[in-house]
């Protein structure tokens, strides 16, 4: 007989079936990383001066965290320690002439591999309602949609590209949410990166389409290390999707990305990531490490913004979408899924800093754990005395698949004045024999059994994510659990 | 369509099911009465596979198969349906995607193709006039906040979406009111066909005046110690459970 704790211990045999690498040839720094590698990372994308310039500083403060204590210790995660002069900064695919290609020019083995993950780029077959930019390893090979959102003023492009074209809008906002000096990774991360998507909303436009990256590692030994940076005008809206897959390796390979949000007066910006690196084997061999920084910026009256996560994949992750509450009645929402099975680790939480009167924010972290997977939510709701009449509400939900997994919370709550309340409830349950049982009653495999409970789990998180996401995500969820019934 | 021959079952080491025997042919009706702890749930729970209750002996032949060596899901599959006397919530899934989900396994293991939302949609909103539930149910969570009586409702509704060949309801009836009873009531009757049969398990002699049983089995300490037609309910309604004791006691 199945019981729920050994169908979910199989999970250990999970496929993951976007582990293949694409045979393309690339343009590759030597492993290794000092000033003059960060010389030739600005100079193969022709950077203006103050990019190198500021990549310069970064790199300058990176090396100072590293000298003095390294890596951040605090999560509560264990991994053997990074050698950062092992890792590849700079991995592209060859391409001839200067300048964005078109689609033509796209080496036909990058679109295949697009393809194959589902994100066709070509013209005929691109995804309608979607506009893509395709990153692989260290650049971006093609954004669809591009002219069409032009009209309506908004840029969407890599980020090489807005530095080359918008040189004026990127010094401004570059840095501005989420400065080098604000971590180990921001700051590395702010040295090396490669690439990344750059969007504007102007003021009062409507996004009319999901707009979207896709994040793909294919080199070996190499890290990725992209940007976004999206700032959305007064009276702006956007919707924002992010994804990612890798191949399957026995190495662990280093993804530490970051993300800054500005959204000005009654904006709103939706950023919705699946997340679905390769998370290594049944025995902790392999998978992404994922440490990244992303964070919003409420810089108008009444903006809002809100990160929907749903984490599946990756070896280790480490990540804390936040939001910045700076301006009164600004809105800031986190919701988040992290599935961790086999030997995965996740930390991760959010941090809503109330500094606008009337400010909102709400949590709501469910966290799934299976085989020996380690899942933490770390939270931080930071009211300063001036938020007067701020509010938070925080739901953190922990699902344990099986008695070999764990789960943590870190809610970290400081009110600073006495006209504002945060809320915070938590749960912790298991799927029970008795749900089990009831679902095959009615006809259900254990499977299709167990991928229900947890949708249902999920679905305060999945409402939030746009439709074709949600379609993405739980079926996800379903290939994470396939085959985990005997 | 169901034979059950000298069924033991056991829980937690415990027998509670001893050597039980039961015929039921299509297009009847059995009522299964005995007092609490007599073991009419580990009875029903086993019939439906329940991992926890051990059948340590006997046979049970459905439809010509085997039940004890299907799987809880197979015999599902095959037409069983057990109507809990607990039913179980489960968070975040609404209703109509649960039935979704079972219609079309069942579907799938007939050789049946998949019925789409809107099909499910129509089937699910016809059977819901029958327990004289609103739309509103279907997007409900499954038996999440519900009441008790809504939850008895939505068994039948579940049954009556499925349309078992052999359904087995564990004390539907118990704690409704009038009204809720009939509609309990209705839902079996209409289920009622010659090529179904239906086990109703229960405390009380309430519902058999609405759903007429062609046998009365009486269950006590495991065993089935009396059997009769309808007239038997009406008997026990009267006197209650203590004579049969005395009388199993005499045996004895
Ligand atoms: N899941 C279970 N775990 C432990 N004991 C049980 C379980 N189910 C039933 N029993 C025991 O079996 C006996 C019969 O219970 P049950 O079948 O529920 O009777 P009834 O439905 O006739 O009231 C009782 O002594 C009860 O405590
Ligand atoms: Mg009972």
């Amino acid at each position: 007989m199945t019981t729920p704790t050994k169908t979910l211990e199989a999970l250990a045999t999970r496929d993951y079936k976007w582990g293949f690498v694409s045979d393309i040839e690339a343009d590759t720094l030597p492993p290794g990383l000092n000033e003059d590698v960060i010389r030739l990372i600005s100079a193969k994308k022709a950077e203006p001066e103050f990019m190198l310039d500021w990549r310069l500083r970064a790199y300058r403060h990176w090396s100072k965290l590293e000298r003095q204590a390294g890596e951040p210790k605090w999560a509560n995660v264990t991994y053997p320690p990074i050698d950062y002069q092992k890792i590849v900064y700079y991995s592209a695919p060859k391409r001839q002439g200067e300048g964005p290609a078109s689609l033509d020019e796209i080496d036909p083995k990058l679109l295949e591999t697009f393809e194959k993950l589902g994100i066709p780029l070509g013209e005929q077959k691109r995804l309608a309602g979607v506009a893509v930019d395709a990153v692989f390893d260290s650049v971006s090979v093609a954004t669809t949609f591009k002219e069409k959102l032009a009209e309506l003023g908004i840029i969407f492009c890599s980020f090489s590209e807005a530095v080359q074209n918008h040189p004026d809008l990127v010094q401004k906002y570059l840095g501005s949410v989420v400065p080098y000096t604000d971590n180990f990774y921001a700051a590395l991360n702010s040295a090396v990166f490669s690439d990344g998507s750059f969007c504007y909303i102007p003021r009062g436009v409507r996004c009319p389409m999901e707009l979207s990256t896709y994040f793909r590692i294919n080199a070996a030994g190499s890290g990725q290390f992209e940007r976004t940076l999206i700032v959305a005008e007064e009276g702006s809206y956007v919707s924002y999707l992010e994804g990612c897959t890798a191949p399957m390796r026995d190495e662990n390979q280093l993804h530490a990305a970051v993300v800054e949000l500005v959204a000005q007066e009654g904006a709103q910006i939706k950023y919705s990531t699946v997340q679905n690196w390769y998370a290594g084997d049944a025995e902790g061999r392999g998978g992404i490490f994922n440490f990244v920084t992303k964070r919003g910026k409420c810089a108008g009256r009444g903006a809002r913004i809100s990160w929907t996560q749903v984490e599946t994949g990756s070896a280790i992750t480490w990540k804390y979408p936040s939001v910045i509450l700076q301006a009164d009645d600004s809105i800031g929402e986190f919701y988040s899924v992290a599935l961790t099975a086999n030997r995965q680790q996740a930390d991760t939480g959010t941090k809503m800093l109330h500094i606008g009167k009337n400010t909102r924010s709400t949590i709501i972290s469910k966290g799934i754990s299976a085989g020996r997977g380690n899942n933490t939510y770390r939270g931080l709701v930071r009211i300063l005395p001036r938020a007067a009449n701020a509010r938070n509400y925080t739901q953190c939900d922990s699902l344990l698949l099986g008695d070999r997994c764990g789960a943590h919370t870190f809610p970290y709550i400081e009110v600073g004045n006495a006209s504002s309340i945060a809320e915070h409830e938590a749960s912790t349950s298991k799927i029970s024999d008795e749900q089990l049982f009831y679902c095959k009653q009615r006809g259900l495999s254990g499977d299709n059994a167990v991928s229900m409970i947890i949708n249902g789990f999920c679905k305060e998180v999945f409402k939030n994510l746009p439709m074709e996401f949600a379609v993405e995500a739980t079926k996800l969820l379903g290939v994470s659990l396939e085959g985990s019934i005997g | 369509m169901l034979s059950i021959r000298d069924l033991s079952v056991g829980v937690e080491g415990k027998t509670i099911v001893r050597h039980l025997n039961l015929e039921v042919r299509a297009g009847e009706v059995h009522a299964v009465m005995g007092p609490n702890g007599s073991g009419k749930s580990t009875l029903a729970q086993a019939l439906a596979g329940h991992p926890a209750y051990a059948v340590t002996g006997g046979e049970v032949t459905y439809l010509g198969r085997d039940l004890l060596a299907m799987s809880p899901e197979d015999r599902a599959r095959a037409g069983l349906f057990l109507a809990f006397q607990y039913p179980i919530e489960i968070p975040g899934v609404s209703n109509a995607a649960f039935l979704k989900a079972a219609i079309n396994e069942q579907r799938a293991a007939r050789g049946l193709d998949e019925l789409d939302a809107m099909d499910v949609l129509e089937r699910l909103e016809q059977k819901l006039q029958l327990v004289e539930m609103d739309k509103s149910f279907l997007s409900r969570p499954v038996n999440e906040g519900f009441s008790g009586g809504e939850k008895k409702r939505n068994e039948i509704l579940q049954m009556a979406v499925l349309e078992p060949t052999l359904a087995i309801l564990d004390e539907t009836d118990s704690g409704l009111d009038i009204d809720a009873l009939k509609i309990v009531a209705q839902g079996v009757n209409r289920l009622r066909r010659p090529d179904n049969a239906i086990i109703l398990v229960t405390h009380y002699q309430r519902i058999l005046q609405y759903v007429e049983p062609d046998h009365v089995h009486v269950l006590f300490d495991g065993r089935i110690v009396k059997s009769a037609g309808k007239e038997l309910a009406l008997e026990l309604e009267r006197r209650g459970y203590d004579w049969i004791r005395d009388e199993v006691g005499a045996v004895a």
